[in-house]
């Protein structure tokens, strides 16, 4: 199985394309970088106009690199599943564009040990493509901006609200935040897989996973009740955003925050689990529907 | 207070009349005198810089409890600072200031009689500004006599509510400045433009609060020391 | 003799259509098989099969005496095999692709071994070159590289002179011979060329909409006495009264066209006499009865009739 993933590994390692992922990510950071030193400043006005009257704020200040980072991510996290996408949805249908799958298949590795090691490599480029946002979104940030304290500005129900959580309580959020945007991640990668497994190129599965993601984000973002108590619980786009979670500290009967607490652990947990349980459910669904497939390319 | 002086006199409508008139103006005399007395006991401090910490409650805002530093210089330069980290500060705190209110002479000095702040009698002394066009409408000083300090200040205006201060005085009330401000006023909604933010919706449901629009804020400051007349440079403001 | 491949009432359905119907053959330990038929015909479905890239509908498949359902893995490790083109990773470099598929296999790989097996097929020198820049023969040899690397007892080669220049036919033709006069390898060979076929494998069976038509041995199936001889005279009538009434007459094939069907070696004594009886030929062709009958396989494919000599 090792042997088969490192195989794996060094064949997604040789692609070109493994390596637009990156570049993307490296650039959509830097342009941020570069528009928020630039002009940070509008950013915060637009974002603080309703009360630019009643209270000032140091805006240089404020914007640092940990908040340049939640900004980064809010933005980046919605397009990365495209980046995962582009190595997950080739998982297999690229090697039945190539004509090599049929030679994989007649190699003495059962299709389960096939499915579990591309997805294990796909795994490993998603953990890979959220180191590289890490070094870049956060710790390219740090150096560039500083660390401060930072906002979190966030609509709650009917209400917005601006948390500030202090410097020295931050770190472990995005590493929490990190690895749950890892399982998020995951269960793209899973579900390029599972459409891999119906095509022969790469361009259908990755079309039809943003296609999945978009339709399901935008159903998770519509404010209607029906669908809020009925669709929305059973869309794993709207757990995507949880990451966000580790940011929301909780706060005392006086509204002041709490250091190293989180608003709603248990909600967090339950999708994650959620967010768990899907990956299994495609996994699964994946090798069952892999075994009993026919390989005529 | 002022209903019950009016009451008092009431037995006879002339004499009463002029009783108000001739009382008002000594007092208002004596008003205005007090005032002079609280101005000079103000301007004993030509510049401050002072450590605190400063507790800000508003419903939208969830922040900690800054270490703040306060820098004043004479006239009117106030700045509120965090090095630690960022706070948000009311804009209207510059009225913490006090001074800036009682500059000048063009406004009207009415005395509104006696009450009393925490046990402690205090005169109750009102300023009409005299320029209709002012932003201020009106100032109330609850004033502290024997230590010709203001333990209470409430301010009314024409765009921006109204805020109240109310000082509690330590060590320093020699110099006029408190150990403690509460400082309470207006403030919009908070309104988070949209398409700004896709939030995790983790499925709570937040209480809705009863009055949106306008909300009212109080931010604390507790003051731990002061530097007083060691000289401040301008660039801290 | 041992079966190295026992095939027992194969059937492969897609829907409604029957792409293998009953089919049974039987592979010998040291056989070059020759699997004949059109293209269409099922072939490659079948070889899919053999390799667990389809699954049967019915039937079952022994490869080494075990069954291949219950011992995939254990049976796989044993078979090389290039299935219709040699498509490899187009990316990697020769080397990189030869040492993805040995591990794959099971094996442990040293660059000795590698280079061992790129020299064999005359690849060495371009072991670092990318898999894109090769032409079609070189892919070819690579992918028999490929199949071969982790010495398996078992060859399956699916049509592998498609697309090649002569050079390259002659070359996996020397291939084969050296696999299993030299190495004794078992080698089963698709193609839709009973030429080929003829040339190098000893046994054989033809498959036409994936049913078997015919299965045995090459000598035997093309033995020289079944050769048929069509003539085209001037006077075709006259003609064939003539040879009705000589030595001839029990060689003569009913029906309206000049033919008869005998030994190849009495070619030229047939073609003598006709000149001393006068007989105007315009033409007169020998071929195989197999070789016809497997060419109106191609031409008339909505009537098929039974293989008889």
């Amino acid at each position: 199985m090792w042997n088969l993933l490192q195989i794996e590994l060094f064949k997604i390692s040789k692609r070109p394309r493994t390596y637009i992922a990156f570049a993307a990510i490296f650039a959509i950071v830097a342009i941020f970088q570069f528009a928020f030193k630039a002009d940070g400043q509008s950013y915060m006005d637009l974002v603080l106009q309703s009360v630019k009257d009643s209270f000032e704020l140091d805006k240089s200040k404020a914007i640092n690199g940990y908040f340049m980072c939640y900004i980064i991510l809010n933005t980046l996290l919605i397009q990365v599943p495209i980046l995962v996408a582009l190595i997950a949805a080739d998982s297999i249908s690229g090697e039945a564009n190539m004509g090599t799958l049929r030679l994989l298949i007649s190699k003495p590795i059962s299709r389960t040990q096939l499915i579990l090691v591309k997805f294990a490599a796909a795994t490993i480029f998603t953990i890979f493509l959220l180191l590289w946002m890490a070094i870049t979104a956060l710790f390219m940030s740090l150096l560039v901006f500083g660390a401060d304290d930072m906002l979190i500005f966030r609509v709650k129900g009917e209400e917005s609200q601006i948390m500030q959580i202090t410097k020295d309580d931050i770190m472990w959020r995005y590493f929490a935040a990190f690895g749950y945007a890892t399982v998020a991640l995951t269960v793209i990668a899973a579900l390029s897989l599972f459409l891999s497994i119906f095509a022969e190129n790469s361009i259908g599965p990755i079309i039809a996973t943003v296609c999945i993601v978009i339709v399901c984000t935008i159903i998770s973002n519509i404010s209607v009740p029906i669908i809020d108590k009925n669709v929305k619980p059973f869309l794993f786009t709207s757990y995507l955003v949880g990451w966000k979670g580790f940011f929301y500290i909780a706060t005392n009967a006086e509204g002041v925050p709490i250091k190293g607490s989180l608003e709603n652990w248990p909600a967090i947990r339950k999708s994650l689990f959620i967010l768990i349980g899907h990956i299994l459910v495609i996994v699964w669904a994946s090798i069952a529907v892999f075994n009993r497939k026919d390989i005529l390319s | 207070m002022k209903i019950s002086n009016y009451m008092k006199t009431s037995n006879s409508l002339f004499f009463s009349i002029g009783l108000i008139l001739l009382s008002m103006s000594s007092q208002a005399q004596d008003a205005t005198a007090l005032l002079k007395k609280v101005k000079a006991t103000m301007d004993k401090v030509n510049d401050y810089e002072a450590d605190g910490r400063m507790k800000t409650n508003v419903t939208f805002l969830k922040v900690p409890e800054a270490e703040v530093k306060i820098y004043f210089k004479k006239p009117n330069k106030l700045k509120i600072k965090n090095e630690k980290g960022i706070s948000f500060v009311p804009k209207g705190a510059v009225s913490i200031n006090l001074s800036s209110i009682l500059n000048g002479n063009d406004y009207t000095v009415i005395d509104a009689g006696v009450d009393k702040i925490a046990g402690v009698n205090v005169r109750v002394i009102k300023l009409l500004p005299l320029d209709d066009n002012a932003d201020v409408v009106l100032s109330t000083l609850y004033i502290d006599a024997v230590n010709n300090i203001i333990k209470k200040a409430k301010t009314t205006t024409r765009l921006n509510g109204s805020y109240q201060l109310e000082m509690t005085y330590g060590k320093y009330v020699g110099y006029a400045l408190p150990d403690k401000i509460i400082f309470t006023f207006n403030t919009k909604d908070y309104k988070l433009p949209k398409g700004v933010t896709f939030d995790f919706d983790d499925g709570s449901e937040s209480k809705k609060t009863a009055t949106p629009g306008n909300k009212s804020g109080m931010a604390e400051i507790v003051f731990d020391t002061y530097l007083i007349n060691k000289g401040v440079v301008d660039a801290n403001f | 003799m041992s079966s190295v491949i026992s095939v027992s009432n194969l059937s492969k359905k897609y829907g409604n259509i029957q792409a293998i119907n009953d089919l049974s053959f039987t592979v010998n330990k040291g056989d070059v098989y020759g699997f004949l038929g059109q293209n269409g015909a099922g072939k490659s479905t079948t070889i899919r099969m053999l390799l667990t890239l389809i699954a049967p509908t019915t039937g079952e498949i022994h490869i080494f005496d075990k069954k291949l359902s219950t011992h995939r893995s254990e049976i796989l490790n044993n078979i090389g095999a290039v299935i219709e083109k040699p498509d490899l990773y187009k990316y990697l470099n020769a080397y990189d692709n030869l040492s993805i598929f040995a591990r794959m296999s099971g094996l442990k790989v040293s660059r000795q071994l590698l280079m061992n097996q790129l020299q064999m097929v005359g690849l060495a020198d371009r072991a670092k070159d990318k898999v894109k820049t090769f032409s079609q023969g070189m892919k070819q040899r690579l992918g028999i590289a490929v199949a071969l690397v982790h010495n398996p007892e078992l060859i399956i080669l699916d049509e592998p002179t498609n697309g090649l220049d002569p050079q390259g036919i002659a070359d996996i033709r020397n291939l084969i011979m050296r696999l299993s006069k030299e190495m004794g390898k078992t080698v089963l060979i698709s193609s839709h060329l009973l030429s080929e076929i003829e040339v190098i494998a000893n046994r054989m069976i033809i498959i036409h909409k994936g049913r078997k038509i015919i299965e045995g041995n090459v000598a035997e199936l093309l033995d020289p006495s079944h050769t048929v001889i069509d003539i085209d005279a001037v006077d075709n009538e006259g003609a064939k009264a003539a040879l009705g009434t000589s030595r001839w007459a029990t060689y003569l094939q009913p029906g309206k066209s000049l033919q008869l069907m005998m030994n190849k070696e009495l070619v030229p004594q047939l073609i003598s006499e006709l000149v001393a009886m006068n007989i105007q030929l315009l033409s007169v062709n020998s071929s195989h009865s197999l070789e016809k009958y497997f060419l109106s396989l191609t031409t008339n494919s909505a009537h098929v009739e039974p293989f008889t000599n």
